[in-house]
Parts: C-alpha cells; structure tokens; sequence
C-alpha cells in the first residue's frame, strides 16, 4: 500500500476550484510520506480536465470514465472510487471538503471500514491530521490508525491552489464497471431559487448580523448602523433560516461569497461555513460578546462588547463622522 | 410510516469551553447540555411527516446517562418511544464505531425512514447519517431541505453550494441527512412533558464496536494566525476609536 490519491471534483467539464487547493494539500502530504502522488477526476468525457491536472507536479493521473457517471450519485461515485482504491491501493486518499465530497466519502471510507477525517485543516509530522472542533473554537489532532487507507477531506482555504508545483505527469483511463441498477437514487437537473434581487457580490461596504442580535425585532438596531455607513445588510445563515432576513442576504457556503472593502461581522460566531463566504474582505471587523468567538481569527479590528451598546454608540459616531 | 430519528446531545451553544488537563477532550462538569441543532430540525421534519402521513417516531440517542434529558425532550415534543444506547465510554470510538452501534438499533427496528442532523455541533465530522447508510445498504441524500413522500419513494431537495439546489428520487428505506432551518421548530407543550413521562425509553448496552480509526489524540485552543486590533473601553469610547480608524486609514467612511 502505497501512494496519495487526490481526488478531484469537477461539474459538467467545470473544475470546483478547491480541487486544486486539495492537490496542493496532496503535493504537502506525499513529500512529507516520502511516497508518489496520484489524482483521480471523475465524470463522463473527462480527459481534456485529466490532461491540465497532468500539468501539476504528480506521478500520475486517473480519469475515471464512464456513462453512469455523467450525474454525480452516492452509489455510482463510490463504486467507482472504490473499484480505483483496490486496483491501486493508496495510503492516503484526499478529498476538497465540498457539498458532494459530504455526501459520498464518508460511504467509500466506510467501505473500508474507516472514518473520514473530514474537514481538515492542516497536518503536522506522523502525519497528525488537525481539525477543528466546537465550530471552529477549538482544535483536535486526528491520529489515524488501522488497516488504511487514510481518507482525510480538506477545508476550503486551508491550502493554497498558487502554491501547486508544475510539473508532468501520465494520464491513465479506468475503467470502472458498473451498472445502472446499483444507483438508487434519481438525480434531477440543479436549479436556483429565484433571480436574486440583491447581488452583495458587488457591495463594497458589508454590515452582516448573526444570532447575538437575538430576535427579528432587534433587526432594525443593524439596520440602521448599514443605513448609516452606507452599507448593504447582510447576514449569517441562522438569520436567514428562521426568516428574519430573506435567504438573497445570506454569507457563506450555502449563500453568497463576498469580498468587499470592509466586512463588519455584528454577532456572527464565526462558524467556517460562514467564514468561506467572507474571509477574503478587504478589512474585516468584528463585534461580539465573546473574545474567544473564532470570528476574531479573521477579523482586522475587532470590538468585544455587547452589540446592544456598541452598535447605537456606532450609529452616533459615524453619523458624526460624516457630517 | 416508521421513522427513527438518530439525535446527539451535546454542550449548550456558546458554553465556555475548558479543556482537560490530559488535553483529551474538555471539562464536561460544569456545563449544559442539549440537542444538536440540526438534530432538532431532523427531529421536527419526522414528527411533521408522521402528522401528514401517519405512524410513528423513534427517537434513537448513544450517549451517556446524562442524554436521557435530551431523549426526555425529544419525547416532549411528540416522538413515539425512544432508544437510548446507553454508555458513558463513547468517546473511545470514532463516527464510523458510532454508526455501526446505530445500525444495529436501527436494523431492529426496520423503519421505513431513518432521519439525523447533517452534522454535530461539538465534533462536526458530519457523516454519521451517510456511514448509517452504508451500514444498512439503503440509499441516502445529504443536507435535505425538503421532504415529499410518493407511496414506497421519496423526493427530497437538496442543497448544493452557492445557493443552488436539486430534487433528487429514491425507494423507502432510506436515510436523510437534515439541513437547519428546513422547518419552524417547536416547543414542547405542558401535555407533550406530562405524556412523555410515561413514554418508553428503552436502554440498550452498546454491542461490540469497531476500534477508531480516527484517533482523537489531543485538544486545545488555535493559534490565532492573524493580528486582531481590538479597540477597549466602555462602547462609547470602543466605537469612536473604530470609526477613526475606518475614516482615517481604511478610509470607507
């Protein structure tokens, strides 16, 4: 047993850009082991995504084709993935941490009666795979141990795609056998909601609200601090869940991903799915109660104070400092 | 139709967090503890579907002696019975050592419907639905924010990235992993905490387990990687400073 294989995501002929975080973390992780590096792109007609993997620094590259896997399904990706394993027997098998990833790695780990070490954030000598804990409060060292392989998936932003070597590596076609009655589930054609009507994308001042404003009827306090910068309002998912913002002025993974020149987090934790909508703002402020919140990892200027105070006190401020 | 719902007790949300001296987990005697979010969401999606479709709800909890309160509150709010895999030793095994002990209370049970959050709150591995899948050989579908039953099939929505979605078919049995947010949860009544006195809770004595394979060796607080300025003093001193620094050398005010 030997090897990391980096398994790759990819839409429609679409890379999913933390596919190269994940090879980067894969290039880390097989010097560390001092063993070859191996990445795997599957879907149907994948050989021109296989051919630009092949331009990184690796031994080799799989495209895993065939006709059942033109839709992503639990049943038809883990079959697939698991036919891959046993031909070639990696010790380490890497995933990006995405929504699909979610939904099928855990069943191909547990194929081989393993865990996935989900999540991933770094991994020090051993290799000790770290992850966090509590919504990002905290820090675990994961240990693997048993038969392997290690199935370990990666945290957006954890690793750098820019920091890929080039390089040139074979393109070799597998060709898993499968059939159409092992997939259970039906797949329908992906949609969005509604057309949005507010595109935060392009804001560039962001006032974004989290649980600690408590209840909808203390919206209004955030809403008039937006009002006053000039900003557009904006919130984490709780918000949005229990419909106290609509769901067009949700930040995160599941909503929308901004960048504007200044991010103000009011009551917002800080939980990862939040952070990957927002971490690359230009200057990001926080206020919350709690100075241990894992928003504070992010943030540049950073109030620990109760919101209820410090926002009306805000208000007044700016307000002064624009007349 | 015969759901189970797989829930976790774990400590209150913003609880403050100590960690043990041996650094392998955190100080547990002094904190409260409560259903995992999106557990309750899973939980009030079966008891919606049991008022839609008739039968019954099966609240199915391993965890400590302590996680009877939580099973107790589950009962409150309207499930059936439930069954508590009772063992204060849990923490040795990993998800895939959880789910198998799962697995084998949900074989028993032969459920039409096997519905959990989508992760925990406190270990946030988020796969134990997806692995209790496997182990009972039914099909799945991940972070669900929508439940429509068709006779022996179900339709479900799931979430995909970046605010898109997708229906997605397959046969009962089944297991869905629940999103928060996909329904309005609800309180127990006074006369939902009356009955669930009288309700069952069956304790069953965890059968032999596969040993983890993802080892939790040791706990402790990040390294804060970036420097954060934090502006001190009484709010209104704290925000005048803020609002100095966002004018004079952010400049976006």
């Amino acid at each position: 047993m030997s090897g990391v294989l980096v398994v790759m995501e990819q839409q429609a002929g679409a890379w999913h850009r933390m596919s190269w975080e994940t090879l980067a973390a894969g290039q880390q992780l097989a010097e560390q082991v001092g063993q070859p590096l191996y990445s795997a792109v599957v879907g149907q007609g994948v050989a021109a995504l296989a051919g630009e993997a092949a331009t990184k620094k690796l031994d080799k590259v799989h495209a895993v084709e065939h006709a059942l896997l033109k839709d992503y399904t639990a049943d038809g990706f883990t079959a697939a993935l698991a036919q891959l394993i046993q031909a070639h027997a990696p010790s380490y098998v890497l995933f990006p941490h995405t929504y699909q990833v979610r939904d099928f790695a855990p069943k191909l780990a547990a194929r081989f009666a393993a865990s996935l070490i989900s999540d991933v954030v770094a991994f020090h000598a051993g290799p000790v795979f770290v992850r966090q804990l509590f919504q990002g409060k905290l820090n675990a060292d994961i240990r693997p141990a048993g038969a392997g392989p290690v199935f370990v998936s990666v945290q957006a932003g954890a690793f750098r795609a820019e920091s890929l070597v080039e390089g040139a590596a074979r393109v070799e076609t597998f060709a898993p056998r499968l059939d159409a009655a092992e997939i259970r589930t039906k797949p329908h054609e992906p949609f969005r909601e509604a057309a949005r009507a507010v595109d935060l994308g392009a804001a560039e001042l962001i006032v974004s609200v989290g649980r600690g404003i408590k209840e909808k009827d203390n919206i209004p306090v955030v809403e008039e601090l937006a009002k006053a910068m000039g900003a557009e309002l904006a919130a984490s998912r709780p918000i949005c869940d229990n419909g106290w913002l609509p769901m067009e002025r949700q930040v995160g993974s599941s909503g929308q991903t901004v960048s504007p020149k200044m991010y103000m987090a009011v009551g917002i934790s800080g939980a990862i799915q939040h952070l990957v909508g927002m971490k690359g703002s230009k200057t990001i402020v926080a206020i919350n109660k709690d100075s241990n919140a894992p928003i504070f990892e992010v943030a540049d200027y950073g109030i620990v104070g109760d919101l209820f105070e410090v926002v009306p006190a805000l208000v007044e401020e700016v307000k002064k400092a624009k007349s | 139709m015969k759901i189970v719902v797989a829930i976790k007790q774990v400590p209150v949300r913003d609880s403050q967090l100590r960690i043990e001296s041996d650094q392998r987990w955190i100080q547990e005697d002094d904190l409260g503890f409560e259903i995992n979010e999106p557990d309750a969401y899973a939980l009030e999606e079966a008891l919606q579907l049991k008022e839609k479709h008739g039968g019954e709800v099966v609240a199915l909890c391993a965890g400590p002696s302590r996680a009877t309160q939580t099973i107790r509150e589950a009962l409150a709010k309207g499930a059936d019975r439930a069954i508590h895999i009772e063992d204060d030793n849990l923490r040795d095994l990993d998800t895939f050592g959880i789910a198998t002990l799962l697995a084998g209370a949900v074989k028993a049970e032969k459920p039409d419907l096997i519905l959990t959050g989508l992760q925990s709150d406190d270990l946030g591995y988020g796969q134990t639905g997806v692995v209790l899948a496997e182990l009972l050989g039914v099909p799945h579908a991940t972070i669900i924010m929508q439940v429509e039953v068709q006779g022996g099939s179900i339709q479900v929505k799931r979430e995909l990235e970046g605010g898109w979605f997708q229906h997605i078919e397959m046969p009962l049995p089944a297991v869905l992993t629940i999103q928060s947010g996909i329904n309005k949860l609800r309180y127990a009544t006074l006369m939902g905490i009356k009955k669930a006195k009288s309700k069952e809770i069956k304790s069953v004595t965890p059968a032999a387990a596969p040993a983890a394979t993802a080892v939790l060796e040791r706990v402790y607080v990040p390294q804060k990687s970036k420097q954060t300025q934090i502006f001190e003093g009484d709010a209104k001193s704290a925000a005048a400073k803020l609002v100095e620094k966002l004018k004079f050398e952010v400049r976006i005010i």
